[in-house]
């Protein structure tokens, strides 16, 4: 390839402006970091760290980063669409964004959202002082960013993958995608996924291994629970994303045969093992958001959580039949009327457990005292929105409906309906909730629920008209369509509902600023009187979480002993075990991102180098002696003292 | 201030109707057995979610108009409440037995539109071949010996077979208005049985994405009345040159086209795959003579 055709990419304006705007954005980032001589600091306190509460923030932050890249890419999209023959993107951009979209949104904003959550969240929930393999766990982050960062090099460097974010042969293949996109495509999802994979079995042996005592698993948080089927999802549905990776990668770099249309290839085996893995994903990012609504729709119906043994019965089998449903995805491929028809019912299923989820949190709220706080209106929001989402879905089940939904816009208003209030409203409640536990002070309710109006409201203005649209034969992915189908208007108003969303997002990250100025700091350590264990300690919160592990004799034990009057973290210190930090793990996903580098453009000798250097990292942990370190009694007495605020 | 936000989506979906009184959305405008059955059973399932919707979202008014802090005496103290046997049955045996009767529905529905339409006797479809290549659809009727691109047209009074496979990435054949969609695909045939009722020109194309002229890759399905068909297989026949294999390896390269028409069909020389779920059966009309190498489309 030569250097003309890697930088090809730039000779559109407006990938050219991105690419520079990148690049100054980074020149500001690292000059100011140098004027404020804040490199050590961002080195020692941030990228080598190995602490949960850090490693999810650095999730969350890498998160919102793509949630503009993304709803970018979707203002863009909703432009273009908006008046019909439109000139704003030529199909080949349209068809690079819409791809790159479901890609971040999904496997780059979603996932490390809810993983970032998980890992701020879950040990403090369980009163553990880390995860069980802290070391582990940074590397599982530093790979999720360099699965980030390479699909959006790609975007400047070589081209994007454009064959949508199904990437289904043969269009995937190279006889018709012979660029480096879709190489990209493969090693970016499939570095991030080994990372994923990691997290999954990480979370497990966290949640089984590291409960604070006495805390048996039905007296658990539900959004440890939610954590912990969510990991088992992990744990048994991503080797078969890195398995299809894996294969395509052999069909597109090594010649071989699996997915292609002749010598016996099967272009309907990719569809088949991306939905394998594809339809649990879409589990693994709503559960946690399930648990999370769980969490806040208790604490703020001053209540506690309706049918928690159903609730986590309801997951479970949520879980089970979520492997049970990946055909739905291609009723139109043509199999039998048999086949359809259990794929029909399997997927509708879900909406037992799911409608049983919905009623208890009806029924958590009957009988309470209710607080519009901005963590309890996207909670709120969720329920109705999200059941339109639902019962589309149920719609989309039938299989002789879907023959007419299939591929439309109808399509895409409803996994906008499910995931947008499903999983993006669950992250931004989190986030709001869980905020000032780490950085002890909240942010500020009239900013953040301006931000929460014009968010639901450009969403149900931005994504209803597609359901009609869908209705009225406009098929998803064009990107363009004629004036005569009468397509128009309505794609009019979902462009303007789409822009309100954007200025909510603006008012989102403004709100950051403004209570990071403004807002008063917290002392409590739990200013929503909230019910789990996360609040019984600091906030922000110390290093080892708790000074004193609690024991637990029930649900909601920091509830029951605030109304009882006792104080569950009281005790005697001793001094604490705590992991080191370590450098390995950044450098090691930096190793493994040039690797994959190399890879995309098939240069062979930077491959072997970088493989071989990816090698040497797991040789040096096998041999590095690293016990750790411990915090004395006199630090903390000392941490606890600053912390308490001298009480 | 909540309330607005619940009633937003009944705003919305009122709309629709008004929207669609005007003018039929296409999905509920069918103009053949096989797109009524399918705009029905959607009618009824938007019937069903409807009533979901309307319990579940009095249920949250109520629980948000009665239970909220500001109408609580201020030191009410919630009690605590496990759940109930009684309820959980409830909410589970109802979306059970919604579930069961819908797959009921599915699985007869989906039978029927997977079927010769019924009302039209012992006629025999008329099958023809619907092929995507980028990005267009080749038609080809064996029965006539006649191929278009772009174009196809069907006589009103006889059911048809669309039989679909692709010479490149997957594509989905689409008439909104005369059936459902299903995929073309380059290693297997899939069918499609419809029929239409009504004489008219209706709007047909690829849904499912196929890379670059994607949004461009429609065609005009036209239904008329049998005398008109003939006459125009007729003209064709008259007027139209052979296919030659030279000329449709040609077709195949070029992106865009336009109408074409031939008074000789591409399966002569190029014949279709097998049949989904026959394979190691070969597609008897049309391989004859051919073994497997036939099948290969790699050019």
């Amino acid at each position: 390839m030569s250097f003309d055709e890697l930088f090809a990419p730039m000779k559109e304006p407006m990938i050219l402006a991105a690419g520079i705007s990148i690049i100054v954005g980074a020149i500001a980032v690292v000059a100011g970091l140098t004027y404020f001589k804040k490199w050590g600091w961002l080195y020692k306190n941030w990228l080598t760290t190995v602490d949960h509460k850090k490693i999810g923030v650095m999730y969350v932050f890498v998160a919102l980063i793509m949630l503009f890249r993304g709803g970018i890419d979707a203002l863009l999209m909703r432009a273009q669409t908006a008046i019909p023959e439109n000139g704003l993107l030529n199909s080949e951009h349209y068809n690079e964004i819409f791809t790159t979209h479901g890609l971040i949104m999904i496997l780059f904003m979603a996932m490390p959202f809810i993983i970032g959550l998980m890992n701020i969240v879950v040990p403090l929930q369980i009163g553990a002082r880390d995860v069980a393999f802290p070391r582990l766990n940074a590397l599982s982050f530093w790979l999720f960013a360099a699965g980030a960062g390479l699909l959006n090099v790609s975007f400047v460097i070589g081209g994007s993958p454009n064959a949508g974010w199904t990437a289904y042969f043969p269009l995937a293949g190279t006889e018709f995608n012979p660029g480096v996109g879709n190489n990209y495509y493969a090693w970016a999802l499939q570095i991030s996924g080994i990372g994923t994979l990691m997290t999954g079995i990480n979370f497990i042996t966290t949640i089984f291994k590291m409960r604070a005592p006495g805390m048996k698993l039905m007296k658990m948080p539900m959004f440890t629970w939610s954590a912990l089927i969510t990991n088992v999802i992990i744990t048994f549905a991503f080797p078969v994303l890195t398995v299809a990776l894996a294969l395509m990668t052999l069909d597109r770099q090594f010649g071989t045969k699996f997915f292609a249309m002749q010598d016996g290839g099967m272009d309907m085996m990719w569809a088949n093992l991306f939905w394998v893995w594809g339809h649990p994903e879409v589990y693994i990012v709503i559960l946690p958001a399930f648990g999370i609504y769980s969490e806040i729709i208790a604490t703020f119906a001053r209540k506690n959580l309706y049918g928690y043994k159903s609730m986590v019965m309801s997951m479970v089998i949520i879980s089970l039949l979520s492997f049970m449903v990946w055909a739905h995805h291609f009723y139109t491929m043509g199999h039998g009327v048999m086949v359809n028809g259990v794929f029909s019912t399997t997927t509708m299923l879900i909406a037992v457990p799911t409608g049983v989820k919905i009623f208890n949190w009806l029924l958590t709220m009957r009988h309470g005292k209710i607080q519009f706080t901005t963590p309890m209106l996207y909670a709120l929001a969720f329920i109705p929105i999200f059941t339109i989402g639902g019962v589309t879905g149920v719609m989309l089940a039938m299989a002789s409906a879907d023959y007419q939904y299939h591929n439309t816009m109808f399509l895409v208003a409803h996994f906008h309906y499910v995931l947008i209030p499903g999983v993006v409203f669950g992250v931004l409640a989190g986030y709001h909730y869980w905020w000032p536990k780490i950085f002890g002070f909240r942010l500020n309710e009239k900013l953040g629920k301006s931000a929460f109006w014009f968010i639901i409201l450009g969403f149900n203005i931005a994504f209803f008209p597609l359901f009609i649209l869908g209705l009225d034969g406009y098929a998803r992915r064009m990107y363009t369509y004629s004036a005569d189908t009468g397509y128009g208007p309505l794609n009019m108003v979902s462009f303007l509902g789409a822009l309100m969303m954007g200025v909510g997002f603006i008012l989102l990250c403004y709100n950051i600023y403004y209570s990071f100025r403004h807002s008063p700091r917290e002392t409590t350590g739990d200013p929503w009187d909230a019910r789990s264990l996360e609040w019984a300690t600091h906030s922000p919160v110390p290093e080892y979480n708790f000074a004193v592990v609690p024991k637990i004799n029930q649900l909601d034990e920091y509830w029951f002993a605030k109304k009882e009057g006792r104080d569950i973290t009281a005790g005697e210190y001793e001094r604490i075990h705590m992991p080191n930090n370590s450098s390995a793990p950044m450098w090691m996903a930096g190793v493994m991102f040039l690797f994959a580098f190399f890879f995309v453009f098939s240069v062979w000798a930077g491959v072997i180098v970088f493989g071989l250097a990816t090698l040497g990292f797991l040789a040096y942990r096998s041999f590095e002696k690293d016990d750790g370190h411990y915090i004395e009694v006199a630090e903390i007495v000392e941490t606890e003292r600053r912390l308490g605020g001298e009480q | 201030m909540k309330k607005k936000v619940l009633i937003l989506p009944f705003v919305m979906a009122f709309l629709t109707l008004v929207l669609s009184g005007c003018q039929p959305l296409m999905i509920f405008d069918p103009k053949g057995p096989n797109a009524r059955t399918l705009s029905n059973t959607i009618i009824m399932s938007i019937i069903v979610m409807l009533v979901i919707l309307l319990v579940v979202y009095v249920l949250l008014i109520n629980m948000l108009s009665k239970y909220r802090a500001s109408k609580q005496a201020p030191d009410y103290e919630p009690p605590h409440e496990e759940g109930s046997k009684v309820l959980e049955v409830v909410w589970t045996v109802i979306p059970i037995l919604i579930v069961t009767a819908l797959a009921i529905v599915t699985v007869f529905t989906t039978s029927k539109v997977e079927k010769k339409p019924e009302g039209y006797g012992n006629k025999e479809p008329l099958v023809i071949y619907a092929s995507s290549s980028n990005w267009k659809w080749h038609f080809s009727y064996p029965e006539q010996g006649v191929e278009t691109v772009n174009y196809v047209n069907i006589p009103t009074d006889r059911p048809i077979e669309f039989r679909l496979y692709s010479f490149g990435p997957i594509t989905s054949f689409w008439i909104p208005q005369l059936a459902g969609q299903k995929y073309a695909m380059s290693d297997m045939l899939t069918k499609i049985h419809l029929a239409a009722d009504q004489e008219g020109s209706y709007m047909g194309r690829n849904s499912n994405f196929s890379g670059e002229g994607f949004a461009q890759m429609e065609f005009e399905a036209q239904a008329m009345s049998q005398k008109d068909f003939d006459e125009w297989i007729k003209d064709v026949k008259a007027k139209e040159p052979k296919l030659t294999e030279k000329e449709f390896d040609k077709l195949l390269k070029t992106s865009f086209v336009g109408r074409k028409s031939y008074s000789s069909t591409h399966l002569t020389f190029r014949p279709a795959p097998m049949e989904h779920g026959k394979h190691g059966k070969h597609d008897m009309e049309n391989m004859k003579d051919k073994d497997m190498e036939g099948m290969d489309m790699s050019h």
